[in-house]
C-alpha cells in the first residue's frame, strides 16, 4: 500500500472513530478554511476567486502544510465568481463585486418571496422557482419574470404563445446569461474534480460530499428574510409549516444525491435560525427541530454523516439534539458551552469545534494552545470529539492555526 | 390603554393597531398612545431578559411600532418633535462598522434606544472609520455603538477607537461593541467600554452609562 493510501485509511478511521463515540488514536483535527489559503499564500480573495488554478495551488499547499486529518473542495462555495457575475446575483456581495478584494463574501437579506406569495410556492415549488425566485435573486434572468407558467398543461406541447415567447427579445439577454453561468460552471466543476482527485491522492479525505439546511433556515435565509420569516411566525404560523413541509423532501433528495454523486458520504448542514435567542422553545419545537430531526434520520438512513455546524450558540436546543441515533451525527459548536454539550453528548453524538473565531483572530498562540488543552482535557476525554475552531478560519492569524494544530497532533495522543 | 398595552406586549398586532387607530379617531393623544408602547415595550424587553422572548418578539414589536408611529403622524403636533428631543436621555452614534453590511442586530439596537428614549444617530452598514470620527466630532454623542457580526469587524472597531484616542476624546465618550460573536476577546481588541450579543443587554448598559 502506498503511504498516501495508508494516509487516507488512517485518517478517515481516525475520524470516523470519533464521530462513532470510539476512542482514535488521536483527536482529529479538521477546519473550514474559508479564504483562508489564499491568505497563507499572500493572495487575494479577489484573485482566487476568479482563477480556478491559484485556487488550485493554494489550497493544495496550505493543505500539505497544516496535514488536516480533512481535506477540504472550495469550488463549490468559494470558487464560483465568474458564474455569480453572469448571472448579476443579488443574494451575495463578493471581492470584485461590492465587497474589497481582500474580504470574503457576505450574504444580502433579500425578500425574493412576498408574504402574499406562500400559495403560490407551496402549489408549484418549480414553477414559484424558475418565475419568481430565479429573476428576483439573479438581475440577468429577470425576464424570466413574465414567462408563461411552466405548468401550463395544452395538449402536444407547451403551447405556442409559451413556446415563441422563448424567442422574445427580452428573454434573449436571460438566455445568453445562462449559457454563461452554465460554462462558468462546468469549468469550476472541472476544477472541483481535479482538486477532489488530488487531495485523495495526497490522503486527504473529503470533508463533506453534500449540502443541506433545515427547511426552516431555507425559508428565512433564501425566501422571506430574516424579519419577513420571523413576522410569519405571527402572521401566518401554518403557511410556515406548509412551506418548511414542502421543502423537507426537496432538502434530503439533494442532499443524498450530491453525496452519491460525490461518493462521499457527509454531508454540512449549517444552522442559523434557530439558535439560542432566535426563537422560544416552543417555536423552535413546532417550527425547526422536527423538521430538522426527520432531516438528520433520512440522511442516517442512507448511510450518511451529518455534519451540523450549529452557528452562534444552542445551549438550550442540546437536550433536543440529543434525539438522533447514537454515533452518526457530528455536532460542531460555535459558543455553545462546550463542557455541557460533552456532558451531554457523551453517549451519544460527536462533537466538534469551540476554539473561538475571536482568540484565532486576536489572541496569541499561547492563548489558543491555552484553550485546545482545555478543549482536549475535557472534550477529547473517552473519544467523540473533533478539534476545530469554532466556525471558518475567514480571519485567523496564520501563527495561532498553526499553534492549533501542532498543539492537538502532540497533546491529543490517547494512550 | 390597558388593553393596548397587553395586545403590542402579547404580539397581537391586528388587535394593537385597530386600538390604536380607534383610540386616534376618538381625540386621544399621540403622547398618551405612545406612553403604551413604551410600556408594552418595557414588558417586553424584560420578557426578552427572562428568556421568555426572543428575536422574533423584538422584531414584531419594532414592526408594531413602526406601523403604528405612521398611523400617529397625521395627528402630532407641528414643534411636538423639538420638545421631545429636548427630553432626550443621551446621544447614541450607531452604525454597523466598514466591511460589514448586517443590520438586523442594529437596527433591534436603534430601535429599542429610541424607544428607551435616546436620541439614535444611525449611520447605517459598512460605515467607514472616518464617518464614524467625522460624525462624532459633528453630534458629540455620549456612546458609541459599533455593530459587527464578522471578524474581520474587529480591525475596523479598533481603528474607530483609535481614532476617537488620536482626537483627545476616547475618555469623554463610553463604546460599546454588539454582535453575534463578540466576546471578552474582541472588547479588549478592540478597546471597547462593553460588549454585547443581545440588543437588550447593549440597551441595558447604555442606560446604566447615563445613571438611569
Amino acid at each position: 500500500m502506498s503511504s498516501s493510501a495508508q494516509l487516507l485509511q488512517e485518517r478517515e478511521k481516525r475520524f470516523n472513530d470519533a464521530v462513532a463515540l470510539n476512542k482514535p488514536d488521536r483527536v482529529p483535527i479538521a477546519s473550514v478554511w474559508d479564504f483562508f489559503p489564499a491568505r497563507f499564500k499572500g493572495h487575494t480573495v479577489k484573485e482566487v476567486m476568479y482563477d480556478p488554478q491559484l485556487m488550485f495551488n493554494d489550497w493544495v499547499e496550505c493543505l500539505q502544510h497544516f496535514q488536516p486529518d480533512m481535506g477540504e473542495n472550495p469550488y463549490g462555495l468559494r470558487g464560483f465568481a465568474r458564474v455569480l457575475d453572469a448571472l448579476d446575483y443579488m443574494h451575495l456581495k463578493w471581492a470584485g463585486h461590492g465587497m474589497d478584494d481582500h474580504q470574503g463574501y457576505q450574504f444580502v437579506e433579500l425578500e425574493p418571496m412576498k408574504a402574499n406569495e406562500y400559495d403560490h410556492f407551496i402549489f408549484d415549488p418549480s414553477d414559484f422557482m424558475i418565475r419568481r425566485f430565479w429573476p428576483r435573486v439573479n438581475k440577468a434572468l429577470a425576464a424570466f419574470e413574465n414567462l408563461p407558467p411552466i405548468n401550463q398543461i395544452i395538449p402536444y406541447y407547451w403551447g405556442l404563445y409559451s413556446g415563441a415567447f422563448l424567442l422574445s427579445p427580452e428573454m434573449e439577454a436571460a438566455r445568453g446569461a445562462l449559457m454563461e453561468a452554465a460554462k462558468a460552471s462546468a469549468e469550476v466543476l472541472k476544477w472541483a474534480g481535479a482538486l477532489g482527485a488530488k487531495l485523495k491522492d495526497l490522503g486527504f479525505p473529503a470533508s463533506s460530499g453534500g449540502f443541506a439546511q433545515v427547511p426552516f433556515d431555507t425559508l428565512g435565509d433564501l425566501f422571506r428574510g430574516t424579519k419577513g420569516v420571523m413576522m410569519d411566525l405571527f402572521r401566518r404560523p401554518d403557511k410556515v409549516m406548509a412551506a418548511c413541509e414542502k421543502l423537507l423532501p426537496i432538502m434530503i433528495d439533494s442532499a443524498v444525491a450530491s453525496a452519491k454523486r460525490t461518493g462521499v458520504m457527509r454531508v454540512f448542514i449549517p444552522l442559523h435560525k434557530g439558535l439560542d435567542g432566535f426563537m422560544s422553545d416552543q417555536q423552535f419545537h413546532r417550527f425547526y427541530w422536527p423538521h430538522m430531526k426527520e432531516l438528520l434520520n433520512a440522511l442516517i438512513r442512507e448511510g450518511i454523516t451529518p455534519w451540523v455546524l450549529a452557528e452562534g450558540s444552542c445551549n438550550t436546543r442540546l437536550e433536543a439534539f440529543r434525539d438522533v441515533p447514537p454515533g452518526k451525527v457530528i455536532y460542531h459548536f460555535e459558543a455553545t458551552d462546550m463542557f455541557k454539550a460533552k456532558e451531554m453528548m457523551r453517549d451519544r453524538c460527536c462533537i466538534r469545534g469551540n476554539v473561538p473565531a475571536t482568540l484565532l483572530s486576536v489572541g496569541s498562540p499561547e492563548d489558543v494552545k491555552a484553550y485546545c488543552k482545555k478543549l482536549i482535557d475535557v472534550c477529547g476525554e473517552g473519544g467523540g470529539y473533533i478539534m476545530d475552531a469554532s466556525t471558518t478560519l475567514a480571519d485567523a492569524k496564520i501563527e495561532n492555526v498553526q499553534a492549533m494544530y501542532d498543539f492537538t497532533r502532540e497533546y491529543g495522543v490517547y494512550k | 390603554m390597558e388593553d393596548l398595552v397587553k395586545a403590542v406586549a402579547e404580539m397581537m398586532e391586528d388587535e394593537a393597531l385597530d386600538l390604536t387607530r380607534k383610540l386616534l379617531e376618538q381625540g386621544e393623544s399621540p403622547a398618551k398612545i405612545l406612553d403604551a408602547y413604551k410600556e408594552a415595550l418595557v414588558i417586553i424587553g424584560k420578557r426578552f431578559e427572562e428568556g421568555v422572548y426572543f428575536v422574533p418578539e423584538l422584531i414584531m414589536a419594532g414592526e408594531m411600532m413602526k406601523t403604528a408611529s405612521e398611523l400617529m403622524k397625521p395627528y402630532m403636533a407641528k414643534g411636538s418633535s423639538a420638545a421631545v428631543q429636548a427630553g432626550k436621555k443621551g446621544k447614541f452614534l450607531l452604525g454597523t462598522v466598514a466591511g460589514d453590511i448586517h443590520d438586523i442586530g442594529k437596527d433591534m439596537v436603534g430601535m429599542l434606544l429610541d424607544i428607551n428614549g435616546f436620541e439614535v444617530k444611525d449611520l447605517g452598514v459598512d460605515v467607514p472609520v472616518q464617518k464614524f470620527l467625522d460624525e462624532y466630532s459633528a453630534f458629540q454623542p455620549d456612546i458609541v455603538g459599533m455593530s459587527g457580526l464578522l471578524t474581520l469587524a474587529y480591525d475596523s472597531m479598533k481603528r474607530v477607537v483609535d481614532g476617537l484616542k488620536t482626537m483627545g476624546v476616547r475618555d469623554k465618550v463610553k463604546v460599546i461593541i454588539g454582535g453575534g460573536q463578540v466576546d471578552e476577546h474582541a472588547c479588549k481588541f478592540v478597546g471597547a467600554d462593553a460588549w454585547a450579543t443581545d440588543a437588550v443587554s447593549g440597551v441595558k448598559y447604555s442606560l446604566q452609562w447615563m445613571g438611569c
